[in-house]
């Protein structure tokens, strides 16, 4: 079977070549196979090592302390330990925290369990090009506002928050500020010596290192208190108990100093790759990009084609490896929420799909996505009865749908 | 998903795709579903004075397996008499397409299709 190409870098990343070397030394017995946390020999001093190397390339990418980095299993533990730990610590001083409707499940489901637990959360609406203003946080917080949780980039849709002016208003007002940076990671430059965040998620599996493996930020100026959510060996200051899995730490650390030396090439190219892949549909009849069009990064383009029904677009598409946040709602998939959230009609957003472009892209892979989305959308535009009825002038809005 | 043999044979060649004069007294048209929930069939049928299916077209906005489910039932169809074309039930169409319990509603669609177009027929004449 021929595979697909793989254009869903924003849903994970193979693991760089050089990355998968280092990891492999860290398992066999001729490898660096200790416990870090053992004392009482060289096994355990070798993987310590190898663990506070790859703690001070996680800090280097973020101009932070190493001290500041709290290893996890990936970017949803990291946005659990951040949010409940805040909320279980600062319980007392309030119980409101403000997020947004277009955050990634990892955050949603932990406000919607606090929730539960009694506390109260906002969500913000984003504008119709994906922006939460520093302005709308500015205006959201209340007396009790202990926490704001807002992504960096938005996995779907890939725009970008200004996390350095949001930073400003929750600094001035003594709210702390998570931010989930699962999707930006070597594609933005993160400065937190700049930017006044107190919190942030990471994971290595979409900077092209291993799943499994995360981390959060946790600021020590100002210090920021978390309540443990595991417990057990005291790992990670108290924070995250747990044997460090010194192969996963290791891949996450060189995969980080890879994105921060290669950060601005591959960028480059990304950029020039998916300007390559707009360029070849956007002359198409009711084609959208989605989002806002500066204020995002390079690597995701998420398309609409108005009328083509997503989940028959995918199967046009089998020889790509696209997401698509549609099909209809009766069945297993559900259209995207942060499209709908954008405020976007449902023809529209069951239109969607998400192309994702990485370091391995090449210029074959996207004429090829061209030429077959292009074809796709024209044959299912031919089966289309809202193409149709879009050509002959009928306002879809104003037709009676027999609801089913 | 994987899609069987006979799916991805409508989906690739979809049979009688098209449109025909809703304003033809011969002409029933049918029209289910709805933009919002992803999925739109249009299933026209042509029916000769003998109350014979002369002629089916159809256009679906929908999954794979919905516009299979339609491209079949215009295969079906013709020839019929309105009774009998009354008479196809969604199982038939999920068995002959084998579709996956997920998808079972997207034959029923198509059920729906067929019988809003023989009442559509009806109530011109
Ligand atoms: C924004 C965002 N947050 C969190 C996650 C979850 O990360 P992980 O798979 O490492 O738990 C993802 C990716 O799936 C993501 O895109
Ligand atoms: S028509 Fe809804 S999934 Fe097929």
């Amino acid at each position: 079977m021929k595979l697909p190409i793989f254009l869903d870098y924003s849903a994970t990343t193979p693991v760089d070549p050089r990355v998968a070397k280092l990891m492999c030394d860290c398992l066999t017995q001729e490898g660096n196979f200790g416990n870090p946390a053992s004392r009482s020999h060289v096994y355990g001093w070798q993987a310590e090592e190898a663990v506070e190397n790859a703690r001070r390339q996680v800090a280097d990418l973020i101009n932070a302390d190493p001290r500041e980095i709290v290893w996890t299993s990936g970017a949803t533990e990291s946005d659990n330990l951040a949010i409940k730990g805040v909320a279980h610590f600062y319980h007392k001083k309030g119980k409101h925290i403000i997020t947004s409707k277009i955050e990634h499940k990892a955050v949603l489901d932990t406000c919607r369990q606090l929730e539960r637990e009694g506390f109260e959360v906002t969500y913000l609406d984003p504008t119709s090009d994906g922006i939460i203003s520093a302005d709308q946080v500015a205006k959201a917080i209340r007396e009790d506002t202990i926490l704001v949780s807002l992504m960096h980039v938005n996995n779907e849709i890939g725009v970008v928050t200004d996390i350095t002016a949001i930073g400003e208003v929750t600094r001035a007002k003594k709210v702390l500020f998570h931010v989930d940076a699962a999707q930006s990671t070597g594609k933005l430059a993160i400065d937190l010596a700049v930017s006044k965040v107190d919190l942030m998620s990471f994971c290595a599996h979409k900077t092209y290192g291993p799943k499994g493996i995360g981390a959060l930020y946790v600021s020590r100026k100002p210090r920021v208190r978390l309540e443990a959510q595991i417990h057990g060996g005291g790992h990670e200051r108290g924070m995250r108990s747990g044997t460090l899995a010194t192969h996963q730490i290791v891949g996450m650390g060189a995969a980080f100093a890879i994105a921060q030396e290669e950060m601005d090439a591959d960028n480059a190219r990304i950029k020039h790759l998916s300007q390559r892949l707009w360029d070849g549909v956007k002359d198409m009849e009711e084609v959208y990009m989605n989002g806002h069009p500066t204020q995002r990064v390079a690597g995701n383009a998420n398309i609409s084609f108005n009328y083509v029904e997503g989940e028959s677009l995918l199967m046009s598409l089998r020889e790509l490896a696209v997401s698509s946040g549609s099909a209809c709602t009766s069945a297993s998939l559900e259209p995207s929420y942060v499209l709908r959230a954008l405020g976007m009609n449902d023809e529209l957003a069951h239109s969607s799909i998400r192309f994702s472009i990485g370091r391995f892209t090449t210029e074959s892979d996207i004429d090829q996505a061209i030429e077959l989305s292009r074809n796709a959308v024209i044959k299912l535009r031919e089966l289309s009865p809202l193409w149709d009825m879009y050509k002959d002038g009928v306002d879809l809005d104003s037709v009676q749908w027999a609801a089913h | 998903m994987a899609y069987s043999e006979q799916v991805l044979d409508h989906y690739e060649n979809p049979r009688n795709v098209g449109k025909m004069d809703e304003a033809d007294a011969h002409v029933g048209t049918g029209m289910v579903g709805a933009p919002a929930c992803g999925d739109v069939m249009r299933l026209q049928i042509k029916v000769n004075n003998e109350g014979v299916i002369e002629d089916a077209k159809f256009k679906t906005y929908g999954c794979g397996s919905a516009i299979a489910s339609s491209s079949l039932v215009t295969e079906w169809m013709k020839g019929m008499t309105l009774d009998q074309a009354g008479e196809i039930r969604n199982s038939n169409i999920s068995e002959e397409l084998a579709l996956p319990p997920v998808k079972i509603h997207c034959s029923v669609l198509a059920e729906d299709a067929i019988q809003a177009a023989i009442h559509n027929y009806k109530s011109k004449q």
